[in-house]
C-alpha cells in the first residue's frame, strides 16, 4: 500500500457540485459530475501531465488534491496519509508540502501588496522566518526564479506577465513543497515567455526534487514536460500512459482525436495528416451519457459502448503502464491511429532522463 | 493588382504616458482566395494594424495607404467606410461571447446586419440567416435561429460570428485570433470550416494569431511582426523551414517538438530571453536587439530595413545578418555566430562586408 516511491495516490475521487434551486427551501435539482471516479498514483520526482478540454474536470481534480474542495467521495493519499477527510487544523502541516501554481498571473496576485510580502506569505502563515531573515529568504527565492531581488518592494502591476508567473512560482516554492500542482501555468503567456517558464520549472524540479502534476490543454507542452500523461474526458480518465506511448500510440479514440486536432507548427506535417473531426460539442456534465461517456461522439462506438462503462485497464499488447478505458481501442491499422500521427519525427521522447 | 495592398502603415496613439507607436511602417497585401497569416506576440501591433484598416482604431494617428479594390481605406469618409465594413471586408474576433448581444436572438442579429447594408425584407433576411447558419454547420438552423447567444457553446458562437461575417459575401475576411478561446477539437472544427468556406467562396483571408501551429496550417504567406514592424515576410514553408530573422528562429525554437527546437521533446527549450519592449520607449536601432543572441554593434544604432533574403522568392527579413544565413541548420547557425562575434568588435565591421 504505502510504496515509499509514491508521493500521491488518488483513489476513486468523485466531486459533484449540486445545483440548487428555490428561494426559501433550496432543493437539489441536479448535480454537475465534475470528477467522477478518478484514480492514479504519482511517483516522487515524476511529472504527471493532465490534459483534456474545458469542463473535463482537470482543474476540479487539482482542487480536490490540494483540498481546496472537499471530496464527494474517494481518497487522496499524500505520503502514505489519507488527507481527504482531515480537518483544517489537521491539514495545516500538509499545506506546506502541496503547493499550487495558477494560470492567471494577473488574478492570483493581490495588486495592492508588495511582491516581497506576497512571496513571504507562506513564511508568515507557517510562522517560519521573520523580520530580516524572512526578507533574506524571499530575496533568495526571487533570485532562484530569475527575478531581481532588488524589486522586493515593487507591486505586481510593475511586472510583466512572465515575471508575475515567476512570482507565483517563487511563492509556491517558498516552503520547499514535495508536490506542486501546476494548473495551466503558461497558457496566459506569450510563446517566447512560455518557454522561459517551462525551462524554469524543469530546472527547479531537478534542483529541489519536486513532483509535478502539470495541467494544460496544450498537448505539445504537456508532452515536453511530462513523464506520464493522463487524458480526461467528462470527469473520467480515459487513458493514462508514459508520454511517449500515449503520443506515439494512443489507444483511446478520444486521445487520438485530441492529438489529431492539435495544431502543429510544421507546415508539412499539417498538410500530410488527415484530421478526425469530432462531431458536436462535449455533452453536459449535469447529465453525462450512459456507458462510455465518449460514445455519442466516438467514431468507433458500438451498441455495447452506450450501455457498459469501460474500465481503465491495460491491454495485453500495450506497455505495462499504459491503461485505456475503452471497449474497442484504436488499432495501428485504424484511420484514427494514422490521423493522430502528429508528433515530430520518430524517436521523439517524452523527456530525456537528466 | 492585389485585392488589398497596404503600404507603410503607421499607427500611433497619444496617451498621458507618451506616444505609443503601435505600428511602424508595415506593408502587406493579400489576393482573393489566399490567406495571409500574421504572427506576433502581444503588443506586436498585429491587431491594431487590422483594426486600423477598418477604421476601428479611434483616436489614432494613422499614415500610409491601404488600397482595397482600388480605394484607400485610410482616407475614406466615415459613411463610405461603413459601407465597406461588414459588406466588403468582414471581421471575426477572438471572443464570440462579447461580440454577440446577449439580449437579442441569434437570427435577429444576423438579419439586422444584412438589413443594415441591403434593402432586404425581414422575412428574406431571416431566410438568409437560416441559410448562413446551415452553411457554417449549425444543426437544425431553422430552430436555432431563434435561440439566444447563451444557448450556444463557444464553438457554436464562433460559427455564428463567421456566419455573420459572411452574410454579405465579403471579398476579405479578417480573423483576429478566431480560435484562441476555443478547445483543440473545436479549434480544428473552426479552422476546417474557414478553409472550406474560403475554397467555396474565394474570399481573401487575413489570419491573425499568436499560435504558430494555426498559422502553419492556414497561411499561404506569413508576416512575422515584432514591436510594430515586419520582422520577416515569407511564404509558409520558407517561414517555417528557412527563417532568417532571429526573432522568427527564436519563436520556432520556443515550441516544444518543433523542427527548430530540434524536433525532439527531450531537449530543454531555447526561449527568447527578456520580454517585448515598451512601445513608448522603444530600444534604439533594431527593436529586437536587446533580446537577440546575435546582436551586433550596428544593431544598436541602425534599424534594419526589410531586405530580400538570398534564394527566396519574396522572402524578406529586417535583420543585419548575412542574407544567405537562413534556417536552423548547423552551418547557418555557425555563420550567424561568426558574423555576430565579429560584428561586436568596436570597429564597425558591417555584417554585409563579411559575406
Amino acid at each position: 500500500m504505502s510504496d515509499p516511491d509514491v508521493v500521491l495516490t488518488v483513489e476513486n475521487v468523485v466531486k459533484h457540485f449540486p445545483i440548487r434551486q428555490g428561494i426559501v427551501v433550496k432543493r437539489e435539482m441536479g448535480r454537475v459530475h465534475a470528477v467522477d471516479g478518478v484514480s492514479f498514483a504519482v511517483r516522487r520526482g515524476e511529472t504527471l501531465g493532465l490534459v483534456g478540454e474545458t469542463g473535463c474536470g482537470k482543474s476540479t481534480l487539482a482542487r480536490c488534491i490540494t483540498r481546496l474542495y472537499d471530496l464527494t467521495s474517494g481518497r487522496v493519499i499524500f505520503d502514505g496519509v489519507d488527507i481527504s477527510r482531515l480537518s483544517r487544523r489537521q491539514l495545516h502541516p500538509f499545506r506546506r508540502e502541496i503547493q499550487m501554481i495558477f494560470q492567471d498571473p494577473y488574478g492570483s496576485l493581490n495588486p495592492r501588496r508588495r511582491v516581497g510580502s506576497i512571496i513571504g506569505d507562506p513564511f508568515a502563515i507557517h510562522g517560519i522566518a521573520d523580520g530580516s531573515q524572512r526578507k533574506r529568504r524571499v530575496q533568495e527565492l526571487m533570485e532562484v526564479v530569475g527575478l531581481n531581488p532588488e524589486h522586493y518592494n515593487r507591486f505586481p502591476a510593475e511586472f510583466s506577465g512572465g515575471q508575475r508567473q515567476r512570482i507565483g512560482v517563487a511563492r509556491a516554492l517558498a516552503l520547499r513543497p514535495k508536490l506542486v500542482i501546476c494548473d495551466e501555468p503558461v497558457s496566459a503567456l506569450d510563446v517566447s515567455i512560455q518557454a522561459q517558464i517551462i525551462n524554469l520549472l524543469a530546472e527547479l524540479q531537478d534542483e529541489f526534487g519536486l513532483t509535478y502534476v502539470f495541467i494544460a490543454h496544450d498537448l505539445s507542452i504537456v508532452r515536453h514536460v511530462s513523464d506520464r500523461v493522463a487524458v480526461m474526458y467528462l470527469g473520467k480518465v480515459v487513458e493514462i500512459a508514459p508520454a511517449r506511448d500515449l503520443y506515439d500510440r494512443p489507444r483511446h479514440p478520444y486521445t487520438a482525436a485530441l492529438l489529431s486536432a492539435a495544431s502543429v507548427a510544421d507546415p508539412d506535417i499539417a498538410d500530410r495528416r488527415k484530421r478526425i473531426l469530432l462531431a458536436g460539442d462535449v455533452p453536459s456534465p449535469v447529465d453525462p451519457p450512459s456507458g462510455c461517456r465518449f460514445h455519442p461522439r466516438c467514431p468507433k462506438a458500438r451498441a455495447r459502448c452506450a450501455v457498459e462503462p469501460p474500465e481503465l485497464v491495460r491491454r495485453p499488447s500495450d506497455s505495462p503502464n499504459h491503461l485505456t478505458a475503452c471497449h474497442f481501442p484504436v488499432e495501428a491499422t485504424d484511420d484514427l491511429a494514422r490521423a493522430a500521427g502528429t508528433g515530430g519525427p520518430p524517436g521523439g521522447q517524452g523527456r530525456s532522463p537528466r | 493588382m492585389r485585392l488589398l495592398e497596404v503600404s507603410d502603415l503607421t499607427v500611433a496613439f497619444s496617451t498621458s504616458d507618451g506616444v505609443v507607436r503601435a505600428v511602424r511602417g508595415v506593408s502587406f497585401g493579400v489576393d482573393g482566395g489566399r490567406t495571409l497569416g500574421v504572427v506576433g506576440e502581444s503588443g506586436s501591433g498585429k491587431s491594431v494594424a487590422a483594426l486600423t484598416l477598418l477604421g476601428l482604431s479611434r483616436g489614432a494617428n494613422v499614415s500610409g495607404t491601404a488600397l482595397f479594390e482600388g480605394r484607400d481605406l485610410l482616407t475614406l469618409a466615415d459613411d463610405e467606410l461603413r459601407r465597406v465594413r461588414g459588406a466588403r471586408i468582414a471581421m471575426v474576433f477572438q471572443d464570440p461571447l462579447s461580440s454577440l448581444h446577449p439580449h437579442y436572438r441569434i437570427g435577429w442579429q444576423i438579419a439586422e446586419m444584412i438589413r443594415a447594408h441591403e434593402s432586404a425584407s425581414r422575412s428574406a433576411a431571416r431566410r438568409r440567416a437560416i441559410e448562413l447558419l446551415g452553411l457554417v454547420g449549425i444543426p437544425r438552423p431553422e430552430r436555432r435561429v431563434d435561440d439566444y447567444p447563451y444557448q450556444f457553446s463557444g464553438g457554436m458562437r464562433q460559427r455564428v460570428m463567421i456566419a455573420m461575417a459572411l452574410a454579405l459575401d465579403p471579398r476579405l475576411l479578417i480573423a483576429d485570433e478566431p480560435t484562441t478561446a476555443l478547445d483543440a477539437t473545436v479549434q480544428a472544427q473552426i479552422l476546417d470550416l474557414l478553409v472550406g468556406l474560403q475554397r467555396e467562396l474565394g474570399t481573401a483571408l487575413i489570419m491573425i494569431s499568436h499560435d504558430l501551429g494555426v498559422i502553419a496550417e492556414m497561411a499561404d504567406e506569413v508576416l512575422v511582426m515584432y514591436a510594430g514592424r515586419a520582422a520577416e515576410v515569407a511564404d509558409r514553408r520558407t517561414a517555417y523551414y528557412r527563417p532568417h530573422h532571429p526573432y522568427t528562429l527564436g519563436l520556432l525554437a520556443s515550441i516544444p517538438g518543433s523542427a527548430a527546437a530540434g524536433g525532439d521533446h527531450g531537449r530543454p527549450l531555447r526561449p527568447i530571453p527578456g520580454q517585448p519592449p515598451s512601445l513608448i520607449t522603444l530600444p534604439s536601432g533594431c527593436a529586437f536587439h536587446p533580446r537577440c543572441r546575435y546582436a551586433m554593434d550596428r544593431c544598436r544604432i541602425d534599424e534594419p530595413p526589410l531586405r530580400q533574403v538570398a534564394g527566396g522568392v519574396a522572402h524578406r527579413s529586417a535583420c543585419w545578418l548575412p542574407l544567405n544565413a537562413v534556417g536552423t541548420g548547423e552551418e547557418a547557425e555557425a555563420q550567424r555566430q561568426r558574423v555576430a562575434e565579429s560584428g561586436r568588435a568596436a570597429s564597425r565591421a558591417t555584417a554585409d562586408g563579411v559575406t
